[in-house]
């Protein structure tokens, strides 16, 4: 099982199940998780997928590559020591349960 | 009041359409016909992580199936309109199967199509091309069984599919008409920059040719013979020439059009009230001013336009102001393009193309006007924002590369 819980910018919370490998974004926007963008479909191309990790699973998530740390200085909202952009983290066991806030600003 | 919107094209635009419209609390019917067998998915992958097998058809999807349920989208595919009647306030859209669909308000977003090398073993099995999911199955089917692969045309499409063959091992020629690669999408700087870089990978890019037939044995292609005639082998020729937009239905239903583009405003609106359009197949205004229309062949201009479109049709409107931009991953060069080059006066050169890291800023009459970044995010980045704000970078002091261009955003108007 790979749960992904989502706090929305309002406070909401959504938890949904992820098929292995398919990345925190994908899950949402496939599932229609308002506040993820998305724009350029998990390219890492865009910065609208911007997501605050929890930090119980921060250790786990790993930190973000050259082009991923580049990317998060361009995101809408601030950059946070636990910003990621949430098409880079691929879904995997040791994710189960994983809690992401959702960026209040994307584009 | 507007109750029923019919959605033709079930592609990134006609997708966002729908979603924007119940994102703005649109209440009434939303119906998505689309021509092809599969729900809304992404295309971009079909020639990157699709090709390179990092994505599967699931993982292409936009949304899960049960999401336009769940928001009362009704999804057709498989289904294709070929006409429309109007009344006064709204009409009726006719499938070729003879079914029918009224609506309120129509939105077009019928897209684009590859365009055809119309030559002698047009025929022939292995030559493809690459828009759709069918396309990118038929590539991968006859994927692992080719050694050579001729890509026609350096464009986009046709370097992406080059550098994933080359990353499998094949023998890669890339032919092109033109004297340089992406010709219409980047300035000679970055072309030659992308000459090298593939052919440093191995990849043999000929440039100034003219191809004359395609060679084949027993119904599959084998080569591509040129004008000079020497043949190129290859058991899988991709042709990617560039897209046609399609702006048949548009033209059936009398709206305004310009070399088969549908002509719209800022707004989205094409020349009858009650239909916008948006997408691959439209020609715009230059939404960062100027009096210049535009073709916009991009999931940015897909999805902002769509927006726009949305608005529009619940009598909100809000023009079209976002910042164009563009990306290709071609083996491990990232290109992001923000702007528009053309009609450029003067370039700046930031980085080193050596490194494989580098940005070229365009500028006419000393504003900033587009960006071509490879491996560059942060130049990418800067530029993008810039041009939204309608700020300028000066030229002379964006050539020192170790300066941040972020740092050199002035609040100047350009």
């Amino acid at each position: 099982m790979n749960k992904i819980n989502y706090i929305s910018p309002d406070g909401t919370t959504t938890t949904l199940e992820a098929r292995d490998g398919d990345s925190v974004m994908e899950t949402a926007v496939k599932n229609g998780v308002k506040g993820i963008v998305a724009e350029c479909g998990g390219a890492c191309a865009c910065a609208t997928c911007h997501v605050y990790v929890e930090d119980a699973f921060l250790a786990a998530v790993g930190g973000a590559n050259d082009l991923e740390d580049d990317m998060l200085d361009g995101t809408a909202a601030e950059r946070l020591p636990n910003s990621r952009l949430s098409c880079q983290i691929k879904m995997r066991a040791e994710l189960d349960g994983i809690t992401v806030r959702i960026a209040p600003k994307q584009v | 009041m507007t109750a029923k919107i019919l959605i033709i094209g079930a592609g990134q635009a006609g997708m966002q359409i729908a979603v924007s419209l119940r994102e703005s609390e649109f209440a009434g019917d939303i119906t998505i016909v689309g021509e092809e067998a599969y729900a809304p998915y992404q295309r971009p992958p079909l020639s990157k992580a699709y090709l390179a097998g990092d994505s599967d058809e699931e993982s292409l999807e936009f949304r899960n199936p049960n999401f336009y349920a769940e928001n009362r989208i009704k999804l057709v595919t498989g289904e294709k309109i070929i006409g429309a009647e109007f009344g006064e306030n709204g009409g009726v859209a006719t499938a070729a199967s003879g079914k029918t669909y009224s609506f309120d308000k129509l939105a077009l977003a019928p897209g684009s199509t590859p365009r055809k090398l119309t030559l002698e073993g047009a025929e022939l099995d292995g030559v493809l091309y690459l828009r759709d999911l069918d396309d990118a199955k038929a590539l991968k089917d006859r994927w692992d069984g080719a050694k050579n692969l001729v890509v026609i045309g350096g464009g986009f499409i046709g370097l992406e599919v080059a550098a994933a063959a080359r990353k499998a091992g094949k023998t890669v020629t890339v032919l092109e008409v033109a004297d340089r690669l992406m010709a219409r999408a980047v300035s000679p700087i970055t072309s030659e920059f992308y000459r090298e870089a593939h052919e440093r990978r191995g990849t043999s890019i000929r440039l100034g040719v003219q191809m004359t037939k395609f060679i084949g044995a027993e119904g599959r292609v084998s080569g591509v013979e040129l004008s000079d005639g020497s043949v190129v082998p290859a058991e899988i020729v991709m042709v990617g020439i560039g897209v046609i937009a399609r702006g048949e239905v548009a033209e059936s239903l009398g709206l305004e059009t310009m070399n088969g583009a549908i002509v719209v405003n800022e707004f989205a609106e094409t020349s009858n009230p009650l239909v916008v359009a948006a997408g691959d197949a439209v020609l715009l205004p230059y939404p960062l001013g100027g009096d210049t229309q535009v073709r916009l062949e991009s999931v940015q201009n897909a999805v902002d336009q769509a927006k726009v479109a949305a608005a529009t049709l619940l009598g909100t409107k809000d023009a079209y102001h976002a910042v164009p931009w563009f990306w290709s991953d071609q083996a491990e060069l990232k290109l992001q393009i923000a702007g528009l080059s053309m009609g450029y006066d003067q370039t700046v050169l930031r980085g080193n193309q050596a490194d494989e890291h580098f940005s070229v800023l365009y500028y006419r009459d000393s504003k900033l006007i587009a960006i071509d970044a490879v491996n560059d995010v942060p130049d990418y980045m800067a530029v993008r924002r810039a041009l939204a704000a309608g700020h300028n970078i000066p030229a002379d002091l964006a050539s020192d590369f170790s300066i941040a261009l972020k740092t050199l955003i002035n609040a100047e108007k350009a």
